[in-house]
């Protein structure tokens, strides 16, 4: 059998199939954040050096995880937009922006929240600190990019640009806790070393990382639905849609 | 179990309040995505039935 994946790249073929596909990712992101909360609290022993207040990291690192990765999707959607002109690549990139803008914010709160008590501030100009805001001045950039432009492919095509010149600053973010000085803790989970937390703590955070990762899929194709319901309005298929709510 | 109790758990050892700082405002965050998503979504269907109601 020839797989035609070029099947799934208009807008029209992709539009029921994600809609079909969100119920699966948004319940099983449901379920497996229940398990991870389960782990976070109840599971996970008391850490011997910072007490109760390292439960942060349950949602920090995986809000850190999913505002790095969505970048790297979407600026790799927003390529794939440029490259081959394909309006849905373009559409996927400004639908994961604001999921992944959304991410950063949590980072960075939860960030604040769990720096006052172990270092005793808020906020530092570090380099982990100081990128993961660029990162934020980033997504907040291709927004507002996307959205001052008029015409929808050409702002595609410009916010795409924005988009790629910036993933540079991802491995900066990543290893700037290798490359700098800084307050703040080394890489969590290492391929090359063995974990030094606790394999119940890991476990919960990686649990969390997954429930993240179910429903950043689940909100990036609620949103990529309505960009295209947005756009091609004017389209036949959308005209040919059921009548009652979709 | 870790927690003796409920004020226990909501004490989190002290740190209640950069615990459930963080966890709540997490919940308003994705909480608010998908209300906004569903907003988003019942515009658009609205401006949907608009049109078909005018072609008909």
């Amino acid at each position: 059998m020839k797989l035609n994946w070029f099947k799934y790249a208009a807008p029209a073929t992709f539009y029921p199939l994600a809609g079909k596909l969100i119920p699966w990712f948004a319940w099983s992101g449901a379920i497996l954040a229940v398990a991870g909360l389960y782990l976070s609290f109840f599971v996970a022993p008391t850490d011997f050096q910072q007490g109760e207040s390292y439960r942060i990291i349950f949602i920090h690192v995986p809000a850190a995880w999913m505002s790095m990765f969505i970048y790297i999707v979407m600026a790799g959607w927003a390529a794939a937009g440029l490259i081959f002109n394909t309006r849905l690549s373009s559409m996927m990139a400004s639908a994961l922006a604001p999921t992944g803008a959304l991410f950063t914010v949590i980072a960075l709160w939860t960030g604040a929240l769990w720096g006052k008590p172990t270092w005793g501030a808020w906020w530092v100009w570090d380099a982990r600190l100081t990128s993961e805001l660029i990162l934020l001045f980033l997504y907040l950039g291709f927004l507002a990019l996307h959205a001052a432009i008029d015409d929808p492919r050409r702002a595609d095509r410009a916010s795409a640009v924005l988009a790629l010149v910036g993933v540079v600053n991802v491995p900066i973010i990543y290893f700037s806790v290798k490359w700098w000085n800084t307050l703040h803790q080394g890489a969590s989970v290492s391929m090359t070393m063995a974990p030094k937390m606790a394999a119940t703590m890991l476990l919960g955070m990686l649990v969390m990382a997954l429930a993240c990762w179910m429903y950043s899929i689940a909100a990036a194709l609620a949103r990529v639905r309505c960009i295209i319901l947005e756009r091609e309005q004017q389209a036949e298929w959308i005209a040919n849609l059921a009548k009652e709510p979709t | 179990m870790i927690w003796k109790s409920l004020d226990d758990f909501i004490a989190m050892g002290g740190y209640g309040f950069y615990v459930w700082g963080s966890y709540l405002v997490t919940a308003v965050i994705i909480v608010g995505e998908i209300l906004m998503l569903r907003a988003r979504r019942r515009a658009v269907e609205k401006t949907r039935q608009a049109q078909l109601s005018l072609s008909e």
